[in-house]
């Protein structure tokens, strides 16, 4: 690769093609953009499922753990992978088997469990640190991420995360998206839907304790959250809103690399503000939308 | 235990602070409402770093950001609780902002920030001064004032928006001044005891009351009983047990709380039918 420039941070040239050759031109930020994309299609996918299904305390419940098990695994001495999807694994099946029957009557429930989970695993955290009576090192890594020092393992790593966490949605999708849409007709028609919710959590938590290593817990809770959010504003169609999911969240992810590149500010700052954008952007969009489809209508009050 | 100046500071602001959590926590559970407050503990934890980048009191910072985002929080989404899916959107946003103000910070200052993040959402119940129990305290008062003045109408917003508001009840006014009010909880929880022991506080006490009970003032009461009980009993056991950090004990205790209520409202089979077909009529 031709290197066209010797300036490491000296804003873009506004020329795309020159731009991107400098953003391509660092070993470090092809595999920081490679990881990205695996993160950003991942969790477009599993993030839509949680958005659709109201989980999003749940998801962040999960990319939390991140903290339990770093310490917990210090402290006992196995590596931080293990003990990422131990205790997110733990935390998913008893939010799952707590939270029980979805109904409305049971939100305030769901909400009260998963609090209290959030809680006790971050306060187990924090004993394990005060036990273990050390530094960890790197604190805002463990939350936000550097993605400047991921290595082409680690992106091997997730990609075979991605790639399987994909292919159980695809084979659990239909009657994942069914027992989403309307549990109870769901459950009467056979499906399990319980089981099905408490293996999606356990999906979820998987899938957020691989990435978060790699990218930060908090990172991928905005991809998971903010794209998903914004799909399902603009379209109602399934594979539409799915696809657009993916894209946005890919789209969000390479725009905050490259500012972080060009400009020197952390690139979880400029990942969540571009997803945030993006979101205002479709809520204001949807505003109008349903204001003209109200003032065609008669004012009915919504339900 | 009761002859150190450090632990009865501890013991008036955690008394007062785990009083406030139980009662706001009562409405927060009812209104499903656990995650607005944990997306406001972090608000509070960005808008206390925003102030120390800017060089202003933490504590100004604090209450500016958590009231402000509550505002926020309570004006979107249908019937001012809130759309679960919007406030982690937000939240989210939050996070990074965070991100960004503690890089500034720690451009200014130089290093320290991680002990500096750790103190903010971890609080350090053992480390109050006279002052600032007392200061934290009278705060905690007034949200409880706060809380039962608007009990009324709020439980009857909450429990049922569509009469409440036929009844001429200001629902999505109650909805905004109650996430206020949560706001102002988390600003104050999070700089006394941290965003952790505030969020357990919030949900576990709630939550085993919720199941114990359906009757709403009992219900509150036994919230703030639990919450107070678990503050008492974590502060004695961590004093015991010397490394047991404070919150890590009080929120044990809460957890373990809300854990037993499962077991001793654990539906029988009967019951369990009927409360299907009760839910299945609800939708």
């Amino acid at each position: 690769m031709p290197i066209t420039s010797v300036l490491l941070v000296g804003g873009p040239s506004l020329d795309p093609v020159s731009d991107l050759r400098q953003l391509t031109e660092f070993p470090f930020m092809v595999n920081a953009l490679e990881a990205g994309t695996i993160v950003a299609v991942m969790a477009g996918v599993v993030g839509w499922f949680m958005v659709l299904r109201r989980q999003t305390f749940a998801g962040h419940t999960l990319s939390v753990m991140a903290f339990p098990g770093a310490s917990g695994a210090l402290l006992i001495g196995v590596s931080a992978a293990a003990g990422y999807f131990l205790v997110s694994g733990l935390a998913a099946l008893v939010i799952g088997l707590a939270a029980g029957r979805r109904s409305r009557g049971s939100r305030g429930q769901e909400s009260a469990t998963t609090g209290t989970v959030q809680a006790f695993g971050l306060a187990c955290g924090l004993l394990f640190l005060s036990l273990y009576q050390g530094v960890l090192a790197n604190y805002e890594n463990l939350l936000f991420g550097s993605f400047l020092g991921i290595t082409g393992g680690q992106v091997l790593a997730l990609a075979a995360v991605a790639a399987a966490a994909l292919a159980a949605l695809a084979i659990a999708g239909r009657p994942l998206l069914f027992a989403s849409l309307d549990e109870d007709v769901a459950r009467v028609r056979g499906v399990p839907t319980r089981a099905i919710g408490t293996g999606f959590l356990l999906l979820l938590g998987m899938a957020v304790a691989e990435t978060a290593q790699i990218t930060g817990a908090l990172l991928v809770f905005a991809l998971l959250v903010a794209p998903p959010a914004t799909a399902q504003l603009i379209t109602p169609r399934i594979g539409a809103s799915l696809a657009l999911s993916v894209l946005i969240g890919v789209l969000v992810t390479w725009t905050g690399l490259a500012l972080a590149y060009f400009y020197d500010y952390p690139v979880g700052f400029y990942i969540t503000t571009v997803a945030f954008a993006a979101y205002l952007l479709a809520r204001a969009g949807r505003a109008l939308a349903d204001r003209g489809a109200l003032a065609a209508r008669t004012a009915a009050p919504t339900a | 235990m009761f002859a150190h100046e450090f632990f009865r500071n501890a013991l008036l602001a955690g008394s007062f602070v785990a009083l406030a959590c139980g009662t706001v926590g009562y409405f927060v559970v009812l209104r499903a409402q656990v995650f607005a407050g944990d997306a406001l503990s972090h608000v509070a934890f960005t808008g206390a770093l925003a102030a120390a980048a800017a060089g202003v009191d933490a504590r100004v910072g604090l209450f500016a950001a958590t009231i402000a985002i509550a505002l926020v929080l309570g004006s979107i989404g249908r019937s001012a609780a809130g759309d679960d899916v919007a406030i982690g959107v937000i939240f989210a946003w939050v996070l990074g902002l965070g991100v960004l103000f503690l890089a500034l910070f720690s451009r200014g200052s130089g290093g320290g920030n991680g002990l500096l993040g750790a103190r903010a959402l971890f609080g350090s119940l053992f480390g109050l001064s006279g002052a600032e129990a007392r200061l934290a305290a009278v705060i905690a008062a007034a949200i409880v004032a706060g809380v039962l003045t608007i009990a009324r109408p709020l439980l009857f917003a909450s429990v049922d928006v569509d009469v409440a508001r036929a009844r001429g009840v200001p629902v999505r006014a109650l909805g905004v001044a109650f996430l206020a009010l949560v706001g102002a909880t988390t600003a104050q929880a999070t700089q006394a005891v941290g965003a952790l022991l505030l969020l357990g506080l919030l949900a576990a006490p709630a939550g085993a009351a919720h199941r114990l009970t359906p009757n709403p003032y009992l219900a509150l009461a036994l919230s703030a009983a639990f919450a107070l009980g678990a503050m008492w009993l974590g502060l004695a056991l961590s004093y015991a047990v010397a490394s047991l950090p404070p919150s890590t004990a009080i929120i044990a205790i809460a957890a373990a709380t809300y854990a037993l209520s499962f077991l001793l409202t654990a539906p029988r089979p009967g019951a369990r039918a009927a409360a299907a077909r009760a839910g299945g009529g609800q939708n």
